[in-house]
């Protein structure tokens, strides 16, 4: 019980059930199934986003292009599906997927291969992807009524009683968790993370793995990039503008270090639950919603705070510990 | 710099003794082995010469100059030269001081952050009663003060400034609108318009002045200086530049400080200049900044760069914006040409050289 209680993810979690259970105090409508269903359904682009962030931080990385991929993915499943509406809703989410996987793919070609800083390459790429939103749309919008009833649907159409979104959202936690902790793939990424240069002595294909992680990240940007156009119904060349920062604070608040090879799947969930409750409770205990991006501040500098001292009483440094039993049961 | 005799020696002496935090944020940055090669002594001739960062901006800018001025017929009006600065003044300001952190292997997401809190700070004591003259003050105090908690976020403790910064841009920003609202701050002094519109001589931009001064005042703190030696030193190794008795976590508060007052004053330029205060002022100027550095031939790794790379990487920057204003052709246009130069300025020197190991 008591190692349950020390992991970062179940103190996470026990703040987040006591954040809802004080705005459910003093506001029950936040609790009842109705609102909470809606958190979920909120807090899903959010946390799937957040998944594929964390395999790039896990690999001492960062993808800044996550939000403009997402943009340039959703401006182009829109145009497509509101040119051609007869086109099946699948191959829509499919040109989606592909369109960022290709654009991630960059991402991971360069970082990967040529070996270039990633927070140079992602700001450099992010830059790009924006601009080409606005390029292909001429600055136009495309809104609800250009596209086909199915395409906006999907998204908030119920299944067994919960929408698509949070099934969708339970599929990426699911793959995302076998991935990192069951794949060889995952395990590589927090091998180069890490420690890259015994990454390399153990053979592991360090520039293939960057090449598909940054592949991975791209293709769930444009995943997202297809729900949220379809959730709010309406692609324009700002969208998602500046949610980079805010999955990397997710991830940041779940505890994964952007220092590499430390995080998991779980945090990355709860650290995007934790945002979304927030962002979803202020209205409802009546704070101004201009409170909410101070509130998002204080609470990444909190988490980061925790995150650092849990981290100086153990963890991640294996080495010296060991060493010092060593000598320890030397003398 | 002879960074290998320094590097290899602290490092086996700290490896048992620096706490988990000391060692893993320096670690964070680059990894063992920055990604940058830095030559045991500096090559010389005409070869070393163009290969340098400085040299191929200069002819960029050189090119992209020409071509304007043979293109666009109205592109070589002075006035509309000297107007065309106006542009990136402010964001050049910003940059120097982000200069010197990034070579210090430190980076500042909050800068508009700042620029934001420090114009609502100004706008809120001029609707109290301020006097125009302590407007300056003021947003300078402020944005030293922002500076100044990212500084003891990351010394005191030892968390990465990338994430701090990142939390800091939310607060200050959300702090700002939290005091704006739905309204924003108007009707302010003629001094700031002087100073954020005027011209010396009815010409020179006021702010370019600024913007050079300053320039030149980095220029010669960063290379001519020991302070300057000392940053570079700190990028390249910070253990072993501790070792050396450099004081690295108050050199690192200082210039968290240092970024925090230049973002100050750049809101006092900005403000004087469009006139009001808005929630979304500045928004997205942190990666433009941060951009310009990396284009001026600074590592983000740490320990490498100058301040003329940087300058030359503005001017640049504005030349294309210029020249794009001129054609007609919509301002975003320009995030794409930024990106792509970003992109093919530390891609191209790495195709050029090959794949070697």
């Amino acid at each position: 019980m008591m190692p349950l209680l020390k992991m970062r993810e179940t103190q996470l979690a026990l703040c987040i059930v006591a954040l809802i259970a004080l705005v459910g105090a003093r506001a029950p409508v936040f609790v009842t199934p109705a609102s909470l269903a809606n958190l979920l359904t909120d807090s899903t682009l959010l946390i799937m986003l957040a998944l594929a962030q964390m395999l790039v931080i896990v690999t001492r990385g960062v993808d800044l292009s996550m939000a403009s991929t997402l943009a340039l993915a959703g401006m182009m499943s829109a145009q497509l599906a509101s040119r051609s509406p007869d086109l099946p809703l699948s191959v829509v989410v499919l040109a989606a997927v592909v369109i960022g996987l290709l654009l991630g793919l960059v991402n991971g070609y360069l970082v990967g291969y040529l070996e270039l800083p990633p927070i140079v390459v992602t700001l450099g790429t992010m830059s790009v992807y924006r601009g080409m939103v606005f390029v292909l749309s001429g600055g136009a919008w495309v809104s609800s009524h250009q596209m086909p009833a199915d395409f906006i649907a999907f998204p908030l159409a119920r299944l067994f009683g919960v929408t698509h979104l949070v099934w969708i959202a339970v599929v990426v936690v699911l793959a995302a968790w076998y991935l990192a902790r069951h794949s060889r793939f995952g395990r590589d990424l927090y091998a180069i993370g890490n420690q890259p240069s015994s990454a390399r002595y153990v053979g592991i294909p360090i520039a293939r793995r960057l090449l598909w992680t940054y592949g991975l990240s791209g293709a769930m940007a444009g995943l997202c990039g297809y729900l949220w156009v379809a959730r709010y119904a309406v692609a324009y060349t700002e969208i998602a503008y500046g949610f980079e920062f805010t999955v990397i604070a997710a991830c940041v608040i779940g505890g994964i270090s952007i220092a590499g090879g430390c995080g998991s799947v779980a945090g990355a969930v709860l650290g995007g639950l934790f945002l979304a409750v927030i962002g979803n409770a202020l209205p409802v205990v009546k704070v101004s919603p201009f409170w909410q991006s101070a509130l998002t501040g204080i609470v990444i500098l909190t988490a980061v705070l925790i995150n650092a001292r849990n981290g100086k009483q153990g963890g991640r440094q294996i080495l010296p510990l060991h060493l010092n039993r060593q000598t320890g049961s030397a003398a | 710099m002879s960074s290998s005799t320094l590097s290899a020696r602290p490092a086996v002496a700290t490896s048992g003794t620096t706490s988990a935090n000391a060692s893993g944020v320096s670690d964070a940055a680059t990894g063992p082995g920055s990604r940058y090669i830095i030559a045991d002594r500096p090559q010389h001739g005409l070869r070393a010469a163009l290969a340098r960062r400085e040299s191929l901006l200069a002819l960029l800018l050189l090119a992209v100059f020409l071509a304007n001025s043979i293109l666009l017929p109205h592109f070589l009006d002075l006035d509309n030269l000297a107007d065309s600065t106006f542009n990136f003044s402010e964001k050049a300001l910003i940059a120097l001081p982000m200069a010197l952190l990034i070579i210090c292997r430190e980076i500042d997401i909050s800068v508009s952050g700042i620029l934001a809190l420090s114009s609502v700070a100004m706008g809120l004591a001029h609707a109290n009663g301020a006097p125009p003259e302590a407007l300056l003050p003021i947003a300078i105090a402020t944005g030293a003060a922002c500076g100044c908690l990212n500084g003891v976020m990351v010394t005191r403790f030892g968390l990465p400034s990338i994430v701090v910064t990142i939390g800091t841009v939310s607060l200050f920003r959300g702090l700002a609108s939290v005091v704006l609202g739905d309204q924003a701050y108007t009707g302010y002094p003629q001094i700031m318009a002087d100073w954020g519109q005027g011209y010396f001589f009815g010409f020179i931009p006021r702010e370019f002045v600024v913007m050079l001064v300053f320039a030149a005042v980095f220029a010669v703190v960063l290379h001519a200086t020991s302070w300057g030696r000392r940053i570079y030193a700190i990028g390249n190794n910070p253990v072993a530049a501790r070792f050396s008795g450099i004081g690295v976590n108050r050199y690192r508060l200082m210039l968290f400080v240092l970024t925090g007052a230049m973002a100050g004053l750049a809101g006092y330029l900005l403000t004087g200049r469009i006139g009001s205060t808005r929630p979304n002022i500045a928004m997205g100027w942190e990666l433009e900044i941060i951009t310009m550095v990396i284009l001026g031939g600074v590592s983000i790794a740490g320990g490498a760069g100058t301040i003329g790379g940087v300058l030359l990487a503005v001017l640049t920057l504005g030349t294309v914006t210029y020249g794009l204003q001129m054609a007609n052709i919509p301002g975003i246009y320009m995030t794409i040409v930024i990106g792509l130069l970003l992109l093919a300025t530390i891609a191209l020197p790495r195709l050029l050289r090959g794949r070697k190991k």
